[in-house]
C-alpha cells in the first residue's frame, strides 16, 4: 500500500489533517471575544488572537488581511465564524467570502451590532456550538502522501541541530516530495550563506533569481538601517550552543529541504503554497511569526526541530518537535514529540531516525495529537513590517 | 561516541561531541591534533590553522572570516571567527559577501567548484 494519512476532503479538494472550529477577530480590540468563543468549543475550537487589524497602511494592512484570509480556507478549518468589532479596517465580510469559497461552514457576529462582549460572546458561542456539532459527523478518509504540504522549521538550534534533527528531517523532506508531495522552508535569514545548496536545485531560472533577491533584501535592510544582524543572528542562546555565525546556522537550518528535493517556487508570506516539491516562503526568523507564514500558505503538518526545546504551537495545524538533544528530550519531555538523538552516539542512523519521523508525520497527520496541541500551545503571529500610524 | 566530528572533507574546524580538555589528543583521518584550549561541547576545534582574514569551513562551506590568527587545535568561535553576512555595520556593501550562487571554489582541487 502506498504510505498515506487519514485526513478530511474539503470541498475544495483539499485534505484537512484537522476539523477546526476556527474564530477570527477581525481585529485586536474582537481578539478576547474571540478566544472566550473559542474556549466554549475546546474540542474543536481554536482562535487567531492578533494585534492588527487596524491603524495599518498598504502592504501591512495587505498581509494581515491575506493571512486571516488564508487561514479561513485553510483545510484544517471546517467551519468559521468572524467576530468584528465593527469599526475596523479588516473587512469581516471578505474573510468570510474567503472561508466560503473553500466551502466552510461560516457565519459572522460584531460585537458593536450585538450590543457588547457579553451579547457577542453569548451569540458566538451558540453559532460555534452549532458548527461543533456539525464537524462532529465529519468523517476521516484514507488519503495518500502526496496530498501534504510539510512546513519545516526549526528554532532554539544548537549543533545537534546541524548533525541530527535537521538532517533526518531533510530525508523525510526528500521522501515525501519523492512520493508527489510538497515542503515549505521559510526563515530567509536562515538561509543566508547557504543560498548556493537551494540554488543550485531550482527547477526554473526564475526561482534561484527570486529567491537571490529576497536574500539580497533583507541584507540590504540590514545596512540601510546599519544595523548587524549578528545582534539577533545567530541568538544568544545559538551562540551558547556553539553556533558563531549566520552562515553555519544557515548550513545546519537549510538540511531541513533535504539534499534532492527540487526547489519549485519562491513565495510571499503567507502566499498559497501551489506546487508539488520545495516552496521557499519569504518569512522572518522569528518562530511564531514564520510558523504562521507557512501554515497560512497550506501547510498541514509542522514539523519543528529543536536543539535547546520551544514550546511553539500553531491555532490550525499540528507542530511535531523534534531533538537530537539527548539533555533537551529529557529536560523538555513534556515538549519533545520525537528523540533522534541517537544519531549523536551513533546509537541510531539518519535513516531510521527519518523513518521515525515520516511514521509520526503520517500518524499526525491521521490525528494524532502532537506535544505541543496536549499542552494548549496555539501561538499565532502575523509578520508586521511598518510601524502603526 | 566520537569527541568530535569533521563533517565535510573541505572542513578546516571539527565539532566537539563532548567537552575537549587543553593537552588531550584527538586522531583525526591518520594525523593527531592536540587540544590546545578547552572547547565546550558543540563547538568547534581548528584541525589546522588558519590565518586571519581566512574563510572558515564547516559544511564544507565558508561560515565567515577569521578574525585573528586560529592555530590547530584552538577553540573557533565569536573571539576569533566573524559572519560576513547582513553586515549593515560594515558600510560598504563591498566589504560584506554577496549572496552565493555555487558551491565555493575547491582550493584541493585547482580552484574548481
Amino acid at each position: 500500500m502506498k504510505p498515506g494519512f487519514k485526513g478530511f476532503r474539503r470541498p475544495d479538494g483539499r485534505i484537512g489533517t484537522r476539523n477546526h472550529v476556527l474564530v477570527v477577530p477581525t481585529v485586536i480590540c474582537s481578539s478576547v471575544v474571540a478566544e472566550r468563543i473559542a474556549a466554549a468549543t475546546p474540542e474543536v475550537g481554536t482562535a487567531l488572537p492578533h494585534l492588527a487589524g487596524c491603524g495599518q497602511l498598504g502592504p501591512d494592512m495587505h498581509v494581515t488581511h491575506d493571512t486571516l484570509a488564508a487561514y479561513c480556507g485553510h483545510a484544517n478549518v471546517g467551519a468559521v465564524l468572524v467576530v468584528a468589532l465593527g469599526c475596523e479596517q479588516v473587512v469581516a465580510l471578505t474573510l468570510a467570502e474567503a472561508a466560503r469559497r473553500h466551502g466552510k461552514l461560516v457565519d459572522i457576529i460584531a460585537i458593536q451590532t450585538e450590543g457588547g462582549t457579553v451579547r457577542a460572546t453569548e451569540k458566538g458561542i451558540r453559532i460555534a456550538r452549532a458548527f461543533a456539532d456539525k464537524l462532529a459527523k465529519v468523517e476521516r478518509d484514507w488519503c495518500d502522501a502526496s496530498e501534504l504540504v510539510l512546513s519545516l522549521k526549526c528554532g532554539g538550534s544548537d549543533y545537534t541541530s546541524g548533525l541530527a534533527s535537521n538532517p533526518t528531517l531533510g530525508r523525510v523532506t526528500d521522501r515525501l516530495v519523492a512520493l508527489g508531495g510538497a515542503a515549505v522552508l521559510g526563515e530567509i535569514a536562515e538561509i543566508m550563506g547557504a543560498e548556493h545548496l537551494l540554488a543550485s536545485r531550482a527547477t526554473r531560472a526564475g526561482t534561484a533569481t527570486k529567491l537571490i533577491q529576497i536574500i539580497t533584501r533583507v541584507e540590504t535592510e540590514a545596512r540601510a538601517l546599519g544595523l548587524d544582524i549578528r545582534g539577533t543572528q545567530p541568538s544568544p542562546g545559538n551562540i551558547r550552543g556553539g553556533l558563531t555565525t549566520i552562515e553555519e546556522k544557515s548550513l545546519g537550518a537549510t538540511h531541513k529541504g533535504g539534499e534532492l528535493a527540487p526547489l519549485e517556487d519562491v513565495v510571499a508570506y503567507a502566499a498559497p503554497i501551489e506546487r508539488k516539491g520545495l516552496t521557499v516562503m519569504d518569512t522572518p526568523g522569528l518562530d511564531v511569526e514564520s510558523v504562521t507564514g507557512m501554515v497560512g500558505g497550506g501547510a498541514q503538518v509542522v514539523v519543528f526541530t529543536t536543539g535547546l526545546g520551544t514550546p511553539t504551537g500553531n491555532p490550525v495545524a499540528p507542530v511535531i518537535k523534534v531533538t537530537g538533544n539527548a539533555r533537551t528530550a529529557r529536560q523538555m519531555a513534556d515538549n519533545i514529540d520525537l528523540d533522534v538523538s541517537g544519531i549523536m552516539d551513533d546509537s541510531e542512523t539518519l535513516e531510521t531516525a527519518a523513518d521515525r519521523l515520516f511514521d509520526e508525520v503520517l500518524a499526525v497527520a491521521s490525528g494524532k495529537l502532537t506535544a505541543a496541541e496536549r499542552l494548549g500551545h496555539r501561538e499565532f503571529a502575523i509578520h508586521r513590517r511598518n510601524p502603526t500610524i | 561516541m566520537k569527541p568530535v566530528l569533521v563533517i565535510s572533507e573541505r572542513d578546516n574546524v571539527a565539532t566537539a561531541l563532548q567537552v575537549l580538555d587543553p593537552g588531550q589528543t584527538l586522531s583525526l583521518a591518520g594525523a593527531t591534533l592536540a587540544v590546545l584550549e578547552a572547547v565546550p561541547s558543540g563547538h568547534k576545534i581548528a584541525i589546522r590553522a588558519i590565518h586571519a582574514g581566512e574563510e572558515v569551513v564547516k559544511y564544507g562551506s565558508p561560515i565567515g572570516l577569521a578574525t585573528s590568527e586560529i592555530a590547530a587545535g584552538a577553540h573557533v568561535h565569536t573571539h576569533n571567527l566573524a559572519s560576513t553576512r547582513g553586515r549593515g555595520d560594515l558600510g560598504s556593501p563591498a566589504i560584506a559577501a554577496e549572496p552565493r550562487l555555487a558551491e565555493p571554489p575547491d582550493p584541493r582541487n585547482g580552484g574548481q567548484p
